[in-house]
């Protein structure tokens, strides 16, 4: 059997990792590379890395440390955040980055999913999805960090995407995000009930229950937290525990 | 010892090097002729497309080099695919070590298979040290059946070789580079063979 995936988040700013709560505030949580073999250590399957670092000059600090990442971390990892054009993916690859991830340039241009996995395969394309459940019922997509709400709805961008190349969907629900109260399984469900490619959640994560929550309810392939691994409120191995004794499938 | 690991056009073939180096080896990641001749091990990894690889390969006359080697070869995720006799992907002629087909997974759950997954009735030198029912890594859309070589298999939409073994030729379907302390072993047994 495939099993479950638990993948940490790190948010990088400079070099340093950081975690976002609810897109506003900011607290350093140490080392993106001790951090990340911590992780691997302890059974994460794999990491994400989301460069959110403002100026183009501190990109170039971001390459390097995706190669001394790819040096010392034997589960693969994804990275994003300001990848404009094929270049940016060019640079990372070369780094040693397993896949990256897209999201506002993908929805400024739909084409550069197609571009991308074209040049270096749809396992290498992640796109994200940052999305609020608003009053009219219907998931509005949001750019920029999630500032900008823009015309596109989740579930019709997310099948664009997957027509257009991309391996795998990572969805962030804004509505869930920071607030620990479990993930959007309803939401996410549906997304994996209609595409044939994976389902990563994001958003959410509070307990050990909202993992087996999600991969239930949701119907996920994978579930992505931040602060709860950062702070330590739930050991991978623990969660992991937890989720083999709910007869999920976990490595 | 000497470790070539083949470059080509396509993929994370860097991370293969940096596996073999947290096992204290420095590989020659190359495409040059000679070095691979010269290799105690070599290693033909890959993450990429089928038809525009062997092109590569063809142009260098890698392909038919490769067949001849004598010491251990170990082909990764493509590079296990294109060890065999034929690929679904674009139709493409392989290079034929291996005499069994590659196909593609059919619609019948998520295509790419991409995560961990458990390996079952492994056999054979790769696979020593290993606790059994361990995980590994894999990210592909195209298979190679259960057949004659096959030292490990995995259950993924249909039951395929995880793994195939011939003489001195080996391969892999998952990527060891990728696939934590398992992945490490299996590596770590490559380069004792």
């Amino acid at each position: 059997m495939i099993a479950k995936r638990i993948i940490p988040c790190l948010d990088i700013r400079d070099g340093q990792t950081v975690k976002g709560i609810n897109f506003l505030d900011i607290k350093e949580v140490g080392d993106p590379v001790e951090l990340g073999a911590r992780y691997a250590r302890e059974g994460a399957d794999e990491l994400v890395y989301l460069d959110i670092t403002a100026t183009h000059e501190k990109r170039k600090l971001f390459s390097d440390l995706v190669k001394r990442i790819a040096l010392h971390l034997n589960i693969p990892f994804t990275v994003g955040g300001g990848i404009n054009e094929l270049r940016d993916a060019e640079r990372l690859l070369s780094a040693g980055a397993d896949k990256i991830s897209i999201n506002s340039s993908a929805v400024r241009n739909p084409a550069f999913i197609e571009e991308i996995a074209k040049a270096y395969g749809s396992q290498f394309v992640v796109t994200a999805i940052d999305a609020r459940l608003e009053a009219d019922g219907k998931w509005w997509v949001y750019v920029n960090g999630g500032r900008i709400r823009t015309d596109k709805e989740l579930f019709s961008w997310a099948m664009e995407a997957q027509d257009r190349g991309t391996g795998e969907i990572l969805f962030t629900s804004m509505n869930h995000d920071g607030t620990k109260n479990g993930f959007a399984c309803e939401a996410l469900a549906h997304l994996s009930e209609n595409l044939t490619i994976p389902v990563i959640a994001s958003g959410g994560a509070g307990k050990e229950d909202h993992f087996a929550e999600v991969f239930t309810k949701g119907k996920a392939d994978a579930a992505l937290a931040a602060s709860i691994f950062h702070f330590n409120e739930i050991p991978i191995p623990v969660l992991k525990d937890y989720l083999r004794k709910k007869n999920i499938v976990v490595r | 010892m000497n470790v070539a690991v083949i470059k080509y056009n396509a993929g994370n073939i860097q991370s293969v090097g940096f596996a073999l180096e947290r096992l204290g080896v420095k590989a020659n990641i190359t495409d040059d002729f000679d070095s691979i001749r010269a290799a105690d091990k070599v290693i033909f990894p890959g993450v990429g497309e089928a038809g525009s690889t062997m092109k590569y390969l063809k142009e260098r006359g890698i392909d038919q080099l490769l067949s001849d080697l004598k010491q251990p070869v170990l082909g990764i995720c493509l590079g296990q695919q294109l060890m065999c006799m034929h690929s679904e992907e674009g139709d493409t002629p392989c290079i034929g070590i291996f005499d069994v087909p590659v196909l593609r997974f059919p619609p019948e759950g998520k295509v790419p298979h991409m995560g961990w997954n458990n390996i079952e009735d492994e056999k054979g030198d790769l696979f020593t040290g290993l606790r059994p029912d361990r995980y590994f890594y894999f990210v592909h859309s195209y298979y190679v059946p259960l057949n004659d070589y096959t030292s490990a298999s995995c259950n993924y939409i249909t039951r395929f070789s995880a793994a195939l073994q011939k003489d001195n030729f080996y391969a892999t379907q998952f990527h060891p580079e990728k696939s934590g302390d398992a992945g490490q072993q299996v590596l770590k047994n490559f380069l004792e063979l």
